[in-house]
């Protein structure tokens, strides 16, 4: 996975809630067998017309935010199914960064898979951070993991909380699998153990 | 030693590893697999040159994107459906897992075909690509839906990286109303709670009406305990749990079964142990809920009416001033007004064979509105098997049904069963998100009793005008 340092770029606002994993992407694009090429159908049904053709009212849509490398979303961001083409398609169209004040459990897990940084922020911050985004093309914020801080286009500067291994994961850009792989020994020993204590399983 | 709750000890009897920073690798006795979410980490199993470390506790069956008509004998005619399907057969094959083929009468959705076989058992985890795993929980077994990055880490380790929920106790006390069913409860909790008042935690449900609940009834309540947030919903098994389990295909036998016994009756959270939140309703104070919005979270009793947007408070005010609009929908408007034109019977919160027995219950002898496209979806081949022979599938067919074969159908539209846009539905599945059904398709969320009485008189009803 590619390592995850700094973001620096143009900030988009959603501040609609309950932002579900239908709305990133629809079940019509859960077919592939890839992970790869979904950021075109990214917020699809949100994006473009029935019969085809850009939303010229979505905010991704928008000039200022096409090449938006960061998400400023309403409370309980992702949430629904487990689906990881939600990060996928995220990640696809270019978006490393969803700031929210909080977000489903299973897409918040499935992001730091994919090298996307989640970040909660209380609602006051939650609030600054919207009227930045709202600004467009001109007023870029930037996110740094190492400091766990974000800065707004105004030089406010915002701490964030994260959990140290997911930290570390993304600084490094490290395989989750090849990690566990190496307690393997450990994993040996519990089947040992359980296989022992409860033999019907 | 200090009081545990049911989820501390499943927890407590899985951690494989812990580290210094409390991140834990949870291992995993059941992972339950299908077609959609599972290619890529198969993908990426093979691209690593890794093999599935525990192939006899891994268990597939293709269900989201099978069609549920007659003449999928003949094939999946959608190529992009048949290519993920084919990929779940040459899986299963090249990894050595079980396997539940299109074809073979056990095939269902995953999380009724999972219990069925007695795959799941009490004091389990339970994982799955799949957000509605939390169904497995009824049994007291740890259950929750994952990505797909973590099926991998699940098919190569056998674990998950996980760090430890907070501890929610749902109470239902009493007895339930006649008319009201588990999903009514379900509902009503999350109209409660919100959609995010589970995040971070694992819920067990408890209370006299719980207790009462089938475990038909238990997998509706557990089912949906995603749907308010939690990452996972629990019910200490009892005896209706064992007598359920006892006797299923994979279910423990003779000395065994003993064993399993003597531990699962140790499943119960102790007295005095703590619970981080506690949400407590009363059974005699739920109604016959449907949602009106598109969130579960929309959720009313059936004798109220559509909400004001200006009624609400923050981010809601605007979330319900899109949805009132998508629905289509007036403020002020009674909910038993509203007229449908699709009725779906079926899904892994209610496509159980006592979901159709009580949707039968309200149709017998009965013809639906004119004009009305309904259909059943049985959960498994087994309980469409079963149907078949207490003639439950007769009264459907009579009162002007579609009897389906089993799968996920409309409850996501990845199949051909798909609202048109502006069509209207009355769903016993658990998602009501815009587009969920197909692109501008309206889904109204309620008990199987709710549905066939919505069949029945074309629009939003009281099933207890019709008892």
């Amino acid at each position: 996975m590619e390592k995850f340092d700094k973001v620096h770029g143009v900030a988009a606002p959603m501040p609609l809630i309950n932002i579900d994993t239908d709305m990133i992407i629809p079940k019509v694009h859960l077919k592939t067998i890839k992970r790869s090429g979904l950021g075109v159908v990214l917020f699809d049904e949100m994006r473009y017309h029935d019969h085809g053709g850009e939303n010229e009212e979505f905010v991704l849509n928008k000039p200022a935010y096409r090449n938006t490398e960061i998400l400023v979303a309403g409370d309980n961001f992702g949430c629904g199914s487990s689906r990881e083409h939600a990060p996928w398609a995220i990640k696809d169209f270019g978006i490393k960064v969803v700031i929210s004040t909080s977000f489903a459990d299973i897409f918040f897990n499935n992001c730091f898979k994919n090298g996307i940084l989640p970040i909660v922020v209380e609602e006051e911050h939650h609030a600054i951070l919207m009227d930045d985004a709202h600004k467009g093309e001109n007023a870029r914020m930037t996110v740094h993991l190492e400091d766990q801080k974000i800065t707004t286009s105004d030089g406010v500067e915002i701490e964030f909380d994260i959990d140290p291994h997911r930290k570390h994961c993304l600084l490094n850009g490290l395989d989750d699998i090849g990690l566990s792989m190496e307690k393997e020994h450990h994993i040996d020993k519990f089947e040992e153990h359980a296989s022992q204590a409860r033999p019907w399983v | 030693m200090s009081p545990k709750t049911l989820y501390d000890k499943i927890w407590d009897a899985h951690v494989a590893h812990e580290a210094d920073d409390g991140t834990c690798l949870l291992y995993i006795d059941r992972h339950l697999v299908h077609e959609v979410t599972s290619p890529q980490a198969f993908e990426g199993l093979r691209m690593a040159g890794r093999k599935v470390r525990a192939p006899e506790k891994t268990i597939a069956v293709p269900d989201h994107n099978v069609p549920t008509t007659p003449d999928r004998v003949n094939g999946i005619e959608n190529p992009e459906s048949r290519i993920q399907v084919e990929a779940l057969d040459k899986n299963a094959k090249d990894f050595g897992i079980h396997y539940y083929p299109v074809h073979d009468v056990r095939q269902g959705i995953v999380h009724i075909v999972g219990p069925e076989q007695g795959w799941t058992l009490p004091g389990m985890t339970v994982v799955c690509g799949d957000s509605h795993t939390a169904t497995h929980g009824a049994f007291g077994a740890l259950a929750h839906g994952i990505g797909t990055s973590e099926v991998e880490h699940v098919l190569a380790t056998q674990t998950l990286i996980q760090k430890k929920s907070k501890n929610m106790k749902v109470e239902i006390t009493g007895k339930l109303q006649p008319g009201v069913t588990a999903k009514d409860i379900t509902l009503a909790v999350i109209g409660e709670t919100g959609t995010a008042g589970g995040t971070g935690y694992v819920i067990e449900y408890c209370g006299e009406a719980i207790r009462d609940l089938s475990m038909e009834g238990r997998m509706t309540v557990c089912n949906m305990a995603i749907e308010g947030g939690a990452r996972a919903g629990l019910i200490a098994p009892d005896e209706t749990t064992f007598e359920y389990v006892k006797g299923r295909p994979h279910a423990p036998k003779g000395a065994q079964w003993e064993a399993a016994m003597e531990w699962w009756k140790t499943l119960y959270t102790d007295e005095g142990a703590h619970f981080d939140k506690v949400v407590t309703l009363r059974g005699e104070d739920i109604a016959p809920v449907v949602t009106w919005g598109t969130s579960p979270e929309d959720v009313l009793p059936i004798t109220a009416t559509v909400p004001n947007p200006e009624d609400f408070e923050g981010g809601k005010v605007d979330a319900a001033r899109r949805s009132i609009e998508y629905m289509g929908l007036e403020a002020g408007q009674k909910l038993s007004d509203v007229e449908i034109d699709t009725v779906f019977i079926g899904s892994c919160t209610n496509g159980r064979i006592e979901d159709l027995r009580a949707a039968a219950e309200i149709l017998k002898g009965k013809k639906i509105k004119d004009g009305m496209r309904a259909m059943v979806v049985p959960g498994s081949g087994l309980v469409r098997l079963q149907a078949e022979e207490e003639g439950l599938a007769d009264i459907f067919k009579e009162a002007g049904f579609e009897w389906r074969l089993a799968g996920c159908s409309m409850c996501l539209a990845m199949n051909p069963d798909q609202l048109q846009p502006g069509e209207r539905c009355a769903a016993t599945s658990n998602r009501n998100f815009e587009g969920r059904q197909g692109r501008g398709g309206r889904t109204h969320l309620l008990s199987p009793a709710m549905a066939a009485a919505a069949a029945l008189t074309g629009r939003l009803t009281d099933v207890r005008d019709l008892m």
